[in-house]
Order: C-alpha cells, then structure tokens, then sequence
C-alpha cells in the first residue's frame, strides 16, 4: 500500500499551487521603491588589450546615474574559487585574479568591461553602447589542445601556457601502465564531452539594495545557496562582515549548477547601490546569458581500457583536458578533478586506475559545474569505452558489465580512486532495467523497424556518483575551502505549526514538500502542519545551498537530526505533564504515552506547555520548543543504477529517434516516489539534450557560433519519449538517518552513455562499422561517420 | 528593445502612406521583427502594425488560383487551405504562437534562406502583390526572391496578396534543422496540367530558395522519385552552420526530394 502521507508518499508538490498560479515571486518580480537599473557592456571580442575606455558620452547621457569600469574597481577582490587543486608536482593550481569588471584586458566574449546605472533599464543600455572601447585585439585562444601548444598565446600573463593544473590520481602510472602490458586486450577511445549551456528557465539577476542609517545591505540574487553567496561576496570581494550583508534567494527557475557562482553583477548591484544610496536591478537578458553564466562540461579525453581474455578489467588510464574557460569559476576546479576522478571506477570491479587531468585557461565563458558536474563526464567515457571492448571482443555488452560488477556481497568497498562506496546492488539493478525495458522483445522490435528500412538499436549504461556534497573534513583535505556541512532549525509554535528552516534552496527540486513529508513523519503531524522556509540569509544562520544532489541526504539530515532534538525536549515535558520519567514515555503517530498505561498527551499539548511554561519543568529545561541541528555527512552518498535506451535511425539521412528511455536507480530510501520520478525524467530529458542536440561551439576567433536557440538545440518535448523510471532497488545509505542517496543528477549522468551506445548498436548492427561519433549525435554526425565508414 | 513610433493604421492605404517616413517598416506577425528589434539588429524609428487590417487577411479560390492575403497568419492557412501541401506547410511552421502571429507577407518580405514559404511560392510558380504609393505591382516568384534575405520589395511597399496556381498534386517536405527547427533542406514539388513540374529548394543554398532545374526536367518525364536518381547535388554553394556542414545539405536535398516526389505522388497528405 502506498503510504499516504510522510515518508514513502507521493505528495503532491504543494509549491506547484503558486508556481501554477502565477504566484511565484522571483527576483526580476521585486520592484524597490526609488530602483534603478543597470546594463553591462560586454566584451565583443574574445582576448584584447584595453587601450582606454572613453564614458564621457555614457556619463552625460539621459537618466544615467553611474558608470562604473574596471579602473573604479580595481581594489576591489576578484572573485573567488572555492576548491585549491594541487598538481602532481606538488604545485597549487594558477589562480589568476578575476576581476568584477575587466581591467587592462577583455578575456572573452561577454567579459563584463563596464556597468552602466540609469533611471530606466533603456537609458542603461542606450548609454552602454555609448562607451567607446579601445581594444587592441589579442590571437584568440580557444581549442585546448593547441592552447597547451607552444606560442598558442597567454590568456593570462600569471598562467602561462594556459595549464592551471596537471593532475594527477588514483593507482600509482608505473603499476597501471604494467597492468596494461600484461592485458589480453586494450581497448582505446578518445571522445569530446560537449560544452553545454545550462540554460534555466529565468535568467540571471540581481538587485542591490543598502540601507544607509544601519550600514546594511541587502542582495536579491537568482541563487542556489545564498549563504555561499553571502561568504564569498562579503568576504573575499567587498569586505562586508555577514552581519551586514543579508542575501535573498526568493524563487529560483531552474538552476541546474550555473546558479551556484558568485557572479560579477551580484557584486556590482551591491556596490553600485552603495555608491547612489538606491536599489539597482539588474537583469539578464538571454543572450547575455549565452555569454555571461557560467557553463558546463568541455573535456576531451583518451580512455584506455585494460581486459584479460576472460573480459575482466584489469585497469583504466585516462587523459584528460578539462576547459576551464577564462577564469575560475567558484568551483570549476573541483569538477574534473574530485567530482570526476573518483568516479572513474563506476561500478567496477578494476583494480588499477589512473587519471590524469590537465585544466586549461581558454577565450571562452568560464565552466563550471553542471547537473552532474564531472560525474557525467567520467560516466561518459567510462560506460563508452566498455561498450567499444564488448564490440570488439563480440561480447553481450551487458554481460561485460555483469561480469566485472562489484558483487553485492563486497560492500563496504574501497575503489582505487579514494572513496568508499558504502552500499550498492549494481546486479539487481541491471536485471530490473532488461525487465522494464523489454530487453528480450528488442529482435523482434528490430526486425519490424528493418521492415521501414530503419535501423534500430539498444543501448545501456551503469552509473555511479558521488552525492551529498560533502564530508568537511575530506573535502578540506582534498582542497575545498568551504565546510560542506548543512544546517537546519525546526521552530514549534505554540499555537499550532511547525517552520522548518533549512540551509539548502528549492529552485525546482521539491523541497517544500519532500522536506515536510519527513518532519511530518516525524512528528506524527499532518503535512500541513509543516512549514518550509529557506532562501534568505536573515531566516537561518548558515547554509550550504543546493547542488551535488545534496539537499536530502545532507540537508534532510540536518532536519531530522534538529526534529529528533525537538522531540527529546518534548519528551521530557510529555513526561512532567504525566508525571512519569522521560525514558518510560514514547513517542508514536503525534502523542506521548506513558509505556504500558493508558496516559498520554498530544505534541500539540506538549508544545503549548513549551510557550505557557505554567506546569513546566523550568529548573532542568529552558521554555520553548525550537532546536537548530549541523549535520556533516560521514562519506558521500553513492547512487547508482542502470539505464537503457532504444533508438532508430534513419540510414538516408542519419536521424535520431530516441524510442523509449528506462531507468532503473537505486536511491536507498525514497521520501516521495512522485518527485523523484520527475528528477529522473527531467535529467534524462537533459541528458538526451547533450547526447543528440546541445553544443557549444566557438569559432577560432572566440566568437560563440550558438548563441541563440535559432543555433542553440535545446530538447523539446517532442524530443522526449516515455521514460520507464523504477528505483525499487533499494540499498540504503548507511551512514545517514533517512538512508537515502539523493536523485538530482543521475538522469543526467546515466543517459548520455546509453543513447549513444544504442546509436552505435543500431549502426553497427546494421552494417556500419563506427567505433565512435562525438555528442552531439546531430543528423549530419552520424550520416558523416556512416558514409565515412563505408569509404 | 528601445523607443519608436508604433502606427496602427485603419486601412491598407493609411498603412502605406504611414510607410513612407524614413525609417518605417511594415510589422506582420512581428515573430522575425521584434527579437531583431529587442536584440537591436534592426532599429527603425517607426514600425506600421498590419495584422489587424482586415483588407490584409484571409484567403480563398479565385480563377484556379489560391489568393492568400499578405498578412493572414500561418494558422489560417493551415486551417483554410484548400491545398493540403500549403496547409501541412502553414501548419509546421513553428509553434502555435508563431503560427498565429507569423504572416505569409512577413515571411516572404523577410525570405529567411531556411523557411518554409519561399518554397512553396517558388515551387508553384506564384505571385506576389505588392502595393506602395505608386500603386500595385505584381512580380512572378521567379524575380521575387533575390537571394538570402533579398527580395524585390521596394521601400514602403506592403505585400498585400499572393497569388498560388492550384497543381495535380503537391507535396512540400522538410528536414529540420536541431535547433531553430526550419529547414535545414525543404523541398517544395508541383506538378501541373501538361506534366510541367516545378521544384523548389529552401533551407540548403546560401544563396537562398532556389528552382532545382534538373530534377524538374527529369520528374516531367516520370513523376516518380526514382527519376531523381541519376542526379548528384554538389555541396558548393550550399550552406555551412554549427548544425551541418555543405556536404550533408547537399545530400540532404536529394534524399528530401525523393520523398517530397513519392509523397506528391502517392496523393498522401498526412501531416508529419
Ligand atoms: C520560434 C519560431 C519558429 C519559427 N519557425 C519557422 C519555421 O519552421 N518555418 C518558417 O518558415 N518560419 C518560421 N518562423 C518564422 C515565421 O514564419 C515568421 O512569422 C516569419 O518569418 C515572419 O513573419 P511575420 O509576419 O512575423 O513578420 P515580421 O516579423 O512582422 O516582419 C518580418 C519582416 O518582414 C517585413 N514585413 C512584414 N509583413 C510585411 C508585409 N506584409 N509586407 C512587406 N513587408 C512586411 C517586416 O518589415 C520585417 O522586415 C519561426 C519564427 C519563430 C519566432
């Protein structure tokens, strides 16, 4: 029986009522008294030396107010990153400074050169293009493998080569080369990780607001952790102590990893504010979004994967170059490293692995984190290059995997890429996935679509990531120069309700529902008792924010960990109130009974005595009923599962029809099966955008060829077919009160793979021998590596 | 977007004579003007709204010819054509939003090298009827399309109607391109009385919509998509982008015809 309510329930998204009703309130919504707006002038050019900026025009134009260049801002800090990466020989990683505004030089298209505030957004923008820029233009440096090359050019003068870190990780390269000199076979693939725009739904923006007779600021920002926002602003980029500064995160429309950054304009409104005593709004418009949020992906790797003659994987080298575009992004080091690296073991027996990673500074936006970040692109590679040996060994790609699977019986395990995966069953969900998507049905599927002269394919990939960013204490010691704990309070009124505050932020994950069904579980209250309340920096001391799949497993935690606080404080009372001890009562479905008798009183009572401490134990407890918790995860949290894909392909023309998705997780607990369901659908919807549409693509001049959805293929609906989600497989998370993994990104991660095996199935299968075409699959790749093959 | 005059005139002639300042330019559906505007890829001083003349939309069957309005929206002629070929093409324009605001006029003033309606008037040997101060004008398909984003509309001219010989059979098929969902190659194909076979191509040639010659030589003698076999397209002068490359194009063309030639051919009109 499904459960109704609370844990196990399939909720539904109580947020959605104002979502659907236009009720949302998202930052560009918020109008201050006396607001004014501003516009960004841009780089139009990739790489440039500024001779001078001439703003006499912009200053004297109609309704401006301030105009503010790189030369204003100069003491001003750069942004910061938050990872500190080594390389293998023992060097810190080159930090360039990046600037809020550019000064000297431009080091992309849309590297913000000038902020322009005026009394309406037309004014701003009108005068911006008023600014005379004087650039002295720069050779371009935009393809990583020539930015490494001798006289390629420096993006920047302290980084030069372009190399921010040569890294290196896993089994020592001497024992892995040998393993691979004993293999029965290699296999060898070099594939692209495409750059990816993330692309939410709202765009970017930002709104200062300061207060001058307190001193105080205020920052509305389209945030997925406005705490981090608050710590790394104030700290490391103005100088404003937290207690001065307070960041609103209100509704957010997607967010996808690109709304975790600190951003230049939220550090310009703010100090623009400041500087005219009045709110400045900025907003995004989408093709600024093009150039200016931070993007995804961007690897180009070599994979060799070792076997011995029974197929058993002996070892795993890889070599990577990861673009981290001109500058630094707020996490961008971390992400082909520690996300990526330590993923590389999938659900893999191999014991030998080395990565190596080189990151390079190139003309192009900054990359960053996105859905999945790094997890993706270990994956990718990983779950191609099995399939590529399978096909050269004539094995069963499936039963490769299986034989070379972590038994189930092997957990707790160690992997040779530093992190212990604490449970997993990656058989049972592999046999789930050939149930739900009729494997055995497919010969005859294929023969009917050879009947329309389509060739068809079947394709799989296992996953595995690591999630619930993070264990503090390892992430310090692997470079993070943030905590990555979570932090909650859970408030009883007196009266009636419970408000839950929590450090993570819902931009379209759930939250307000998923987080009331496990304290209304808890409480034994109904859901509507139980308010969510996150996003502002001035409700709840500290937070973390959302991203890495987090929120549940580390955020949840933390609020269950403050509702058990609660519910021993309560237990006590309950206890006065009966006149019993607090280890003789018990706490069941909302009341407090004394063990064995007919006593008992309802939380609400207990929570009213709390507030009216008249019968009240005051010697030994304080009033009131709110409790605060910090929650730090002991490890990472290890989805993982198996996803399949089914596709035909037109032979004349080389299109893509993806014919059905199937997804079989193992998420350990699952709070509301309806929610995580989506979360899948959603990432695999993404996923399919990377593996058949979505490219990012620069020309050799640093101009950006897609920027705009006439270039820019996002997925549309019609792009999605049904997908099977199942997450019956169930291996709960040891080491976290909920037992739970956390979803957000595996549909991400698990379906690029399988759709571009199921590709290279069909074609094989029908007679095309193609190792290898890069994502995205467009029509014209796969009719190139077709005709290509027959040459 | 930035500040300009906005005209919304009461008649057709009230719409040209509002053309004439400096500067104007005729609105349609706006689905190709206003992201230009709001990107500020083009800044007229005055913008003359046409779609809510009524003299301006609507179409019907006159003299074996198709008249359709300059500025009837898509979703009228996908809902109204009598020519299901036409209608399929109105109807596969964009989304619902652009096919009720986006106009045939609009689209062939603008003459996008990769939509769907320069086909079509190229492929059946249409009309076009333009109005400007000096009166009405009319030019054949074949000297209206100038090239990419070229046509023979003159400065304050209004297309006001276009005029469509209905043929035996029709068919117009496209391959979209990922992103923008235009042709990446449309072909449009018509047969008429006395075996005349037209054929147009979209979506492919940097130098816009174009008649494919050989293919129609070919198709008068036998209407059959195997006649197109003997016909290779080379990839030059064929366009270039993020999303294909020449050669796929080229190849693209042929593969389109055939099957927009067994379509015409077979009768069927199912939407796709
Ligand atoms: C999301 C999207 C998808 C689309 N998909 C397709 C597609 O698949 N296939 C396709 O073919 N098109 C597509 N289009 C384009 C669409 O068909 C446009 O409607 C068309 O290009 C322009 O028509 P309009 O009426 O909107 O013209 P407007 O945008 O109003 O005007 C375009 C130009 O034509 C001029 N103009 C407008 N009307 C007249 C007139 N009567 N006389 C003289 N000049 C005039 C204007 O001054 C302007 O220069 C798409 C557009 C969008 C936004």
């Amino acid at each position: 029986m499904p459960k109704d309510f609370g844990i196990g329930a399939s909720s539904k998204r109580r947020e959605d009522v104002r979502f659907l009703t236009g009720a949302g309130r998202y930052t560009d919504d918020i109008n201050l008294p006396g607001q004014a707006y501003a516009a960004i002038l841009r780089s139009p050019v990739a790489h440039a030396r500024i001779n001078a900026l001439d703003t006499s025009a912009a200053r004297a134009a109609p309704g401006v107010l301030l105009v503010l260049t790189g030369a204003d801002v100069e003491a001003v800090g750069g942004l910061p990153c938050g990872w500190l990466i080594h390389s293998r020989d023992g060097s810190p990683m080159k930090e360039p400074k990046h600037p809020i505004l550019a000064h000297g030089k431009v080091r992309h298209v849309g590297d913000p050169v000038a902020l322009v505030v005026a009394e309406t957004y037309a004014q701003a923008r009108d005068a911006a293009e008023m600014i005379e820029m004087d650039l002295a233009e720069l050779p371009a440096v935009i393809d990583m493998r020539k930015a490494l090359k001798d006289g390629a050019g420096d993006v920047h003068e302290d980084a030069p080569g372009n190399l921010c870190y040569d890294w290196t990780f896993g089994t020592p390269q001497e024992e892995t080369d040998a393993a691979f000199a004993s293999a029965a076979h290699v296999t060898t693939l070099e594939l692209i990780n495409n750059r990816l725009v993330a692309n939410p739904m709202e765009p970017r923006a930002a709104i200062g607001d300061y207060a001058r007779h307190s001193g105080e600021h205020t920052l509305y920002t389209t945030s997925q952790n406005p705490h981090v926002i608050r710590l790394l602003m104030g700290a490391f980029v103005l100088g404003i102590p937290e207690h001065k500064l307070r960041v609103v995160a209100p509704d957010v429309g997607g967010g996808f990893g690109t709304k975790i950054y600190h951003y230049a304009e939220e550090a310009l409104v703010t100090l623009a504010a400041k500087q005219i005593n009045r709110p400045v709004k900025w907003t995004s418009e989408r093709a600024e979004a093009f150039i200016s949020d931070a993007q995804g992906r961007d690897h180009v790797t070599k994979i060799e994967l070792a076997l011995d003659a029974e197929g058993k994987f002996l070892a795993l080298r890889t070599d990577t170059l990861a673009n981290m575009g001109a500058y630094l992004s707020t996490f961008a080091s971390s992400i082909p490293t520690y996300l990526h690296g330590t993923l590389m073991a999938g659900n893999y027996l191999t014991p030998k692995i080395t990565v190596n990673v080189r990151a390079v500074f190139t003309n192009t936006v900054p990359v960053d984190a996105y859905r999945g970040a790094g997890r993706p692109e270990a994956t990718y590679q990983l779950e191609r290059v099995i399939d590529q040996a399978a096909r050269e060994l004539g094995l069963d790609p499936i039963e490769l995997r299986r034989k070379n699977f972590i038994p189930a019986d092997r957990f707790p395990y160690a992997t040779p890429v530093a992190v212990e995966y604490d449970t997993g069953n990656y058989a049972a969900t592999m046999d789930k996935l050939v149930e739900i998507s009729d494997r055995a049905g497919f010969e005859a599927r294929k023969t009917e679509s050879a009947k329309r002269g389509k060739l068809r394919g079947f394709g799989v990939a296992s996953y595995i990531e690591a999630c619930g960013l993070a264990p503090s204490r390892l992430a310090g010691q692997l470079g993070a120069r943030a905590g990555l704990f979570e932090s909650a309070q859970v408030r009883v009124n007196a009266a009636g309700g419970v408000v839950v505050w929590t450090g993570t932020h819902s931009h379209g994950q759930g939250h307000e529902t998923t987080f009331a069904q496990v304290v209304a579980d808890m409480l034994g209250l109904p859901e509507d008792q139980i308010e969510i309340v996150h996003g502002d920096t001035s409700k709840g001391s500290m937070g973390m924010g959302t991203y890495g799949s987090r929120s549940l497993s580390v955020g949840g935690s933390a609020i269950v960990n403050a509702t058990k606080k609660v519910i021993e404080k309560a237990r006590k009372i309950a206890a006065h109130l009966m006149e019993a001890s607090a280890e003789d009562v018990a706490f069941e479905n909302g009341q407090f009974t004394v063990k064995g008798t007919d006593r008992s009183v309802a939380f609400g009572e207990v929570a009213l005595a709390a507030y009216v401490p008249h019968n009240y134990p005051l010697e030994e407890l304080e009033p009131g009923l709110e409790e605060q918790a910090f929650y730090d995860p002991s490890n990472f949290t290890y989805p993982a599962g198996a996803y399949a894909c089914e596709v035909e392909v037109d032979p004349d023309t080389g299109k893509v029809e993806v014919l059905g998705f199937w997804a079989a997780d193992d998420f350990g607990n699952v709070v509301n099966p309806m929610i995580v369901e989506g979360q899948v659908q959603g990432g695999v919807a993404q996923g399919i955008g990377q593996a058949l549409l979505e490219s990012c693509v620069y020309d050799e001049t640093g101009q950006l060829l897609t920027g705009t959805y006439m270039d820019y293929a996002m997925p549309r609906a019609t792009d999605i077919p049904m997908i099977g989600v199942d997450h019956s497989c169930q291996t709960p998370c040891t080491h976290n009160p909920l037992g739970v993994k956390g979803c957000g990104e595996a549909g991400a991660i698990g379906s690029p793979p399988a759709l571009v095996n199921a590709v290279l199935d069909a074609l094989n299968a029908g007679g095309h021998k193609v190792a290898h075409v890069d994502m995205p699959l467009s029509p014209a790749r796969v009719w190139a590596a077709m005709r290509d093959a027959a040459a | 977007m930035y500040s300009l005059d906005f005209v919304r005139p009461a008649s057709l002639a009230e719409a040209v004579t509002a053309l004439q300042a400096e500067d104007a330019l005729p609105l349609g559906g706006g689905q190709t003007l206003i992201p230009a505007l709001r990107q500020r890829l083009a800044m007229p001083g005055r913008v003359v709204a046409l779609a809510a003349l009524p003299e301006l939309v609507g179409l019907r069957v006159e003299g074996g010819e198709i008249r359709i309005r300059g500025a009837t929206p898509h979703a009228r002629v996908a809902a109204e054509a009598p020519l299901p070929a036409l209608a399929r093409l109105a109807g596969g324009i964009g989304d619902p939003a652009v096919r009720h605001r986006g106009t045939i006029g609009g689209s062939l003033a603008n003459n996008d090298p990769a939509a769907c309606w320069p086909a079509a008037v190229l492929g059946l040997g249409g009309v076009v009827r333009v109005r400007g101060l000096a009166g009405p004008r009319e030019i054949a398909a074949d000297a209206w399309f100038r090239g990419l984003f070229d046509t023979d509309l003159r400065a304050g001219e209004i297309v006001t109607e276009v005029r469509l010989p209905l043929p035996l059979a029709a068919a117009y098929v496209r391959f979209r391109q990922p992103a923008s969902r235009f042709a990446l190659a449309g072909v449009f194909v018509a047969r008429f009385a006395g075996g005349r076979v037209r054929v147009a191509v979209t979506g492919a040639s940097a130098s816009g919509v174009y008649r494919w010659t050989e293919a129609e030589q070919l198709l008068a003698s036998d209407f059959s998509p195997g006649a197109l076999a003997p016909l290779c397209v080379s990839a030059e002068g064929m366009l270039a982008d993020v999303q294909a490359p020449a050669d796929y194009r080229a190849h693209l063309v042929k593969v389109i015809a055939c099957r927009a030639v067994a379509e015409a051919a077979s009768g069927r009109t199912a939407c796709g």
